[in-house]
């Protein structure tokens, strides 16, 4: 890795950092609610799909098909229809970053 | 026992010199020093809280007040009353509660002195509060509806909190002839579950329909709409009809007085004599929070929708059925979501820093048979401080959607149930 690249990552870096002071441990708007159903305990199996450690750009794309219909739900498409594109992401790095 | 007293002794003094130093300090200083959270109520709303609450600050000191041993939840309880499954099925213990580091505090919460912050538990037990968060639930009005009163509610169940009352009704049921007449009394809004004396309508309907088809259902309701109304009442005509049978306000189903002693339930149109009679009668927030000051005319709790907290008295939190929550509904999803959302603002508050504005979700499923769910769900977002639904978002089942798909959402309730309850007693 170059120079050139190893200081655009830093500066990514610090860009995400600032942005998002306290994405790790923070819930942001909304994310909080999403374990009444997608359950946060491991050791729970049911029909419906955990989120913690899932990948960010798979969650967004999910709830962009939601919203959009392309993707057919009963509750998901609207509960899609309340969040940003801002917002869902913000929501998904956080499940992304859960274990 | 000499290290014993000396310990004592130490306490004394540094209680001593706390004092001393509480009158030289500023407030804000001792909070900071000693923060402690009492929660009041172990139900969806208040055992959610304290653990989340646990969960950002394991050194945070909570106590969580609760009168009883186990909690029962009311959610699928209209199933019990059914005969589709035991109560047991809705009991959980504090167990993991109590792993969790949270002290319970076991008693009834009587009094809050919110000069002095401390809560006052059982005859006199006194806890010291930086924040207090209430979740009461509801308590029926017993003034409200003439004839219905404890005394009354063993012969005319309310079953509207889960436990004895579930297993009464269900009880009244199995010992019921064939071709006896069931009336359901629902009350005006607002109340707890708004869709669920029509979900227990159904499945009181699907065990008549089953058990004994000769039987007949009347719902007489204080509202002329309600929750998920066409979903219900196409799902009736499918699998009810003739069976069950709505009568709205207007068409004279407001219950204005009943008389136990005969199971009558008066409207202004006429008199009901009913073999099973399920009164579900007009509520209001949990006792303490009366108590508290915290609820207003109305009997629910005006709260600020970025923190939960009271717009009648500070340092005090409510959640849960007991809040005037603008436009989410009383459900236990609803407690739960409102539940988070509050820990993370007490979280801020008690170190000094402004909580960000949330937004919350909930969502709501119905059986109509054991096979055949519906739901509601919303999102929502303060404006102008009241809690309200994103416009464009939220919405119920579709109307015409497959019998497959109300199977799937039937499924989907069952893995709500054990998932939230996991999230809150598991």
């Amino acid at each position: 890795m170059n120079a050139r690249i190893l200081a655009i990552v830093a500066a990514l870096g610090l860009a995400a950092i600032s942005v998002w002071p306290a994405a790790a441990d923070e819930a942001p708007p909304g994310a909080s609610s999403c374990s009444g159903c997608h359950a946060a305990n491991a050791g729970v199996s049911t029909a419906v799909p955990r989120l913690a450690g899932r990948n960010a750009g798979e969650l967004v794309a999910q709830m962009q098909a939601f919203r959009s219909g392309e993707r057919q739900a009963t509750v998901m498409d609207k509960i899609a229809k309340g969040f940003s594109d801002a917002e869902v992401q913000a929501i998904a790095a956080w499940y992304a970053a859960q274990k | 026992m000499t290290r014993r007293r000396k310990t004592r002794r130490d306490f004394l003094a540094s209680s001593a010199a706390l004092a001393a130093s509480a009158a030289l300090m500023p407030r804000p200083a001792i909070a900071q020093a000693e923060p402690h959270v009492v929660v009041v109520g172990g139900g969806f709303a208040g055992a959610s809280v304290a653990r989340a609450l646990k969960q950002l600050d394991p050194r945070l000191p909570v106590t969580l007040v609760e009168a009883n041993r186990a909690f029962t939840a009311c959610p699928f309880s209209n199933g019990v009353i059914a005969g589709l499954r035991d109560l047991s099925a809705q009991q959980f213990s504090y167990e993991k509660v109590v792993a969790d580091g949270i002290v319970l505090a076991p008693g009834t919460a009587n009094l809050v002195d919110t000069q002095a912050r401390t809560l006052i538990v059982g005859d006199g037990v006194r806890l010291r509060y930086d924040r207090l968060v209430l979740a009461p639930g509801i308590d029926i009005r017993w003034d409200a509806l003439p004839g219905y009163d404890l005394p009354a509610a063993e012969r005319m169940p309310h079953a509207w909190k889960a436990g004895e009352q579930t297993l009464l009704l269900r009880r009244q049921l199995e010992a019921m002839e064939d071709g006896g007449l069931v009336v359901i009394s629902a009350p005006a809004n607002p109340f707890r579950c708004p869709p669920g004396p029509y979900e227990r309508a159904s499945l009181i309907a699907h065990y008549l329909k089953t058990k004994k088809p000769r039987s007949k259902l009347i719902i007489l309701d204080a509202k002329d709409a309600f929750s998920k109304q066409r979903l219900f009442q196409n799902a009736w005509k499918e699998l009810y009809p003739g069976l069950l049978e709505w009568v709205s306000l207007s068409m004279g189903g407001k219950v204005t007085a009943v008389e136990p002693a005969t199971n009558t339930l008066v409207t202004d149109f006429g008199r009901h004599d009913a073999k099973v009679a399920n009164v579900i009668p007009p509520q209001k927030a949990g006792r303490i929070a009366e108590l508290a000051g915290v609820a207003d005319r109305t009997g629910w709790c005006p709260i600020d929708p970025v923190t939960f907290e009271s717009k009648l008295v500070p340092n005090i939190h409510v959640i849960g059925d007991a809040t005037i929550a603008g436009g989410m509904p009383k459900s236990a999803f609803t407690a739960n979501a409102q539940a988070k959302v509050c820990a993370a603002a007490v979280a801020k508050l008690l170190k000094g820093e402004t909580p960000p504005e949330p937004k919350l979700i909930n969502t709501c499923y119905s059986l109509v048979a054991p096979d055949y769910g519906i739901h509601v769900a919303g999102v929502y977002r303060p404006v102008n401080g009241v809690l309200t639904e994103i416009e464009g978002s939220g919405g119920v089942s579709k109307a015409d959607a497959p019998r497959d798909v109300r199977a799937m959402e039937a499924t989907f309730a069952d893995s709500w149930f054990k998932t939230i309850t996991s999230e809150v007693f598991g």
